[in-house]
């Protein structure tokens, strides 16, 4: 049965229309995606969840542009995506960050086209945003992972995209550091109104962050549910409504929620 | 038995990195100072014929300085080593680097050069003395030879390995094809493209000593070819041969201070966050 496409508040920035993936290796075709029909809205911060080897990583990197789907189609602005774009940047984990520049020069990688003067002060700014300042000069060896992740951020958002596709970002950091780089990224969305397509396979990472969940199956992956999370930032994770919808998540991905 | 083999990285202690290298450098004197003192040992009580004693080599780098030649020789040679190198450089790296990007000149281009490369340069000489004559031309051309099939393999492969990441990310910030090769592949190569210059200059070094025995009348190859030819003057053949020696070993020493500058220290160091050493729980059996 084919999912109504999900509602989107506001204006539909991304439109996800009956995508489906097969991946053929080996005369075995791998379905990986089936049936994907999804709007984001201007502004919205959607998670998609689900588990490892659902399609969830495939999924962004077709809406990213480095992937051609087998069926269906990506449109942003009723614009049909047909490659990568510096309008929407893709936020690898910190292994995207180049190791032959500094602080400085990955922040300004996309900035090239800018009078030096214009660059510096927009550098400045994100340096500043992410917290990395006095690492301007640094090497990303020299910096710990979730430093690493910040430059990365920093340099997706100095191109000022419209949306940002951020595929478990935060996967490779501890857990403290993870804590703290969410609460960054929802300081960073709520001041710079971005879109944002976060990938994660953590169900508290899901309902702490976004504005809607949508829960993938395992594979070929289809939108098994959407859940909206009604609760504003700060949110309180004790709360019960936190709880019931985090917990009414684990349910549906077949959890108990016990250990 | 990996936690008993001797680590090739520096281990940990920063602090005393100053003291650690100091300290380095005094070892590897000690070696060649050991060397000395057994080969003057040797001479000491083996029969002078053998070979001319330390000090005899020692006047004849004297001499040869008072009289202007070592000057001239190792000029001469760096000047041959320099051009071929060079061009072998601005042909090799640019060629490496279009065929690690494009699979198919890769596969066409691969088993010829696999086919070049065991070709010792020195089997050139005749074809460089026909082509270019004897002199200088036919020394560099040699040289260049010699160091083109390191330089073009290291970038040809080091551009195969840059990971797919780099690519995606730089084509997200839309990177043409030119800015692509030029501001990612191009620095993601750079550690492995040290190593293959380190590599080629080694060969040029050795390649120049023998195109100068037989193809030019200057430089250090030349000077121990005359040396034995115009009166067994064998203090001179060994003296060329430190000489040659401790070039080389400045010439690798300039290249592994490049290896270690901060841009592209990253291709070299350990891993940030090196796996723990796991403790012997067990003797090994």
């Amino acid at each position: 049965m084919k999912a109504a496409p999900a509602p989107a508040p506001g204006r539909v920035k991304v439109e996800i229309r009956g995508l489906a993936m097969t991946f053929g290796g080996d005369g075995r075709d791998v379905r990986v995606l089936e049936d994907i029909d999804l709007d984001v809205g201007d502004g919205e911060l959607v998670c998609v969840l689900g588990p490892s080897g659902c399609g969830k990583s495939t999924l962004l990197n077709i809406v990213g542009g480095f992937l051609a789907p087998t069926a269906g189609a990506v449109r942003i602005d009723g614009e049909e995506v047909r490659g990568p774009d510096p309008r929407r940047i893709f936020v690898f984990q910190e292994r995207g960050v180049f190791p032959w520049l500094t602080v400085e020069g990955n922040i300004g990688f996309g900035l090239s086209k800018l009078p030096p003067g214009q660059r510096a002060e927009r550098i400045a700014h994100y340096v500043r945003l992410v917290g990395l300042t006095g690492f301007e000069r640094a090497y990303p060896q020299e910096l710990s992972g979730g430093m690493k992740q910040r430059v990365e951020v920093a340099r997706a958002l100095a191109v000022n995209p419209d949306v940002l596709y951020l595929d478990e970002p935060f996967g490779a950091l501890d857990s403290i550091t993870r804590l703290v780089m969410r609460a960054e990224l929802l300081r960073i969305w709520e001041a710079e109104k971005k879109t944002i397509l976060f990938v994660t396979h953590d169900i508290e990472e899901s309902v702490q962050l976004a504005d809607r969940v949508v829960v993938l199956s395992a594979r070929p992956g289809r939108v098994q549910r959407i859940v909206t999370i009604d609760l504003p930032h700060p949110r309180d994770l004790s709360s019960r409504r936190y709880l019931e919808l985090r917990d009414s998540i684990f349910e549906e991905i077949g959890l108990a929620h016990k250990i | 038995m990996t936690d008993t083999s001797p680590s090739l990285l520096p281990t940990a202690a920063p602090i005393r990195r100053g003291a650690r290298s100091v300290g380095r450098i005094l070892l590897g004197f000690s070696g060649v100072a050991a060397l000395a003192l057994a080969w003057d040992l040797a001479i000491r009580f083996g029969g002078r014929t053998l070979l001319p004693s330390p000090a005899q080599v020692a006047a004849a780098i004297f001499e040869l300085t008072r009289q202007g030649f070592l000057v001239r020789h190792v000029v001469a040679s760096l000047f041959r080593v320099t051009w071929g190198f060079l061009l072998a450089v601005l042909l090799g790296v640019p060629l490496g680097i279009w065929l690690g990007w494009n699979r198919r000149a890769r596969a066409a281009a691969a088993p010829l050069l696999e086919l070049l490369r065991p070709i010792s340069p020195l089997a050139w000489i005749p074809i460089a003395i026909l082509w270019l004559g004897v002199g200088d031309a036919s020394a560099i051309f040699i040289i260049f030879l010699g160091a083109l099939f390191p330089i073009t393999l290291a970038a040809m492969n080091a551009v195969a390995k840059v990971p797919e990441i780099y690519f995606n990310a730089g084509r997200n910030f839309g990177l043409t094809r030119t800015d692509l090769v030029r501001r990612v592949i191009y620095p993601a190569t750079v550690p492995q493209l040290l190593v293959g210059l380190r590599l080629a200059l080694g060969i040029a070094w050795l390649v120049v000593v023998a195109a100068e025995m037989i193809a030019v009348n200057s430089g250090l190859g030349f000077l121990i070819i005359d040396a034995r030819n115009a009166g067994n003057r064998y203090d001179l053949v060994v003296a060329g041969m430190v000489l040659i020696g401790t070039i080389g070993l400045a010439l690798d020493a300039a290249i592994r201070r490049l290896e270690r500058s901060r841009a592209v220290r990253w291709g070299f160091a350990a891993p940030a966050s090196p796996a723990p050493r796991r403790p012997r729980l067990a003797p090994a059996r």
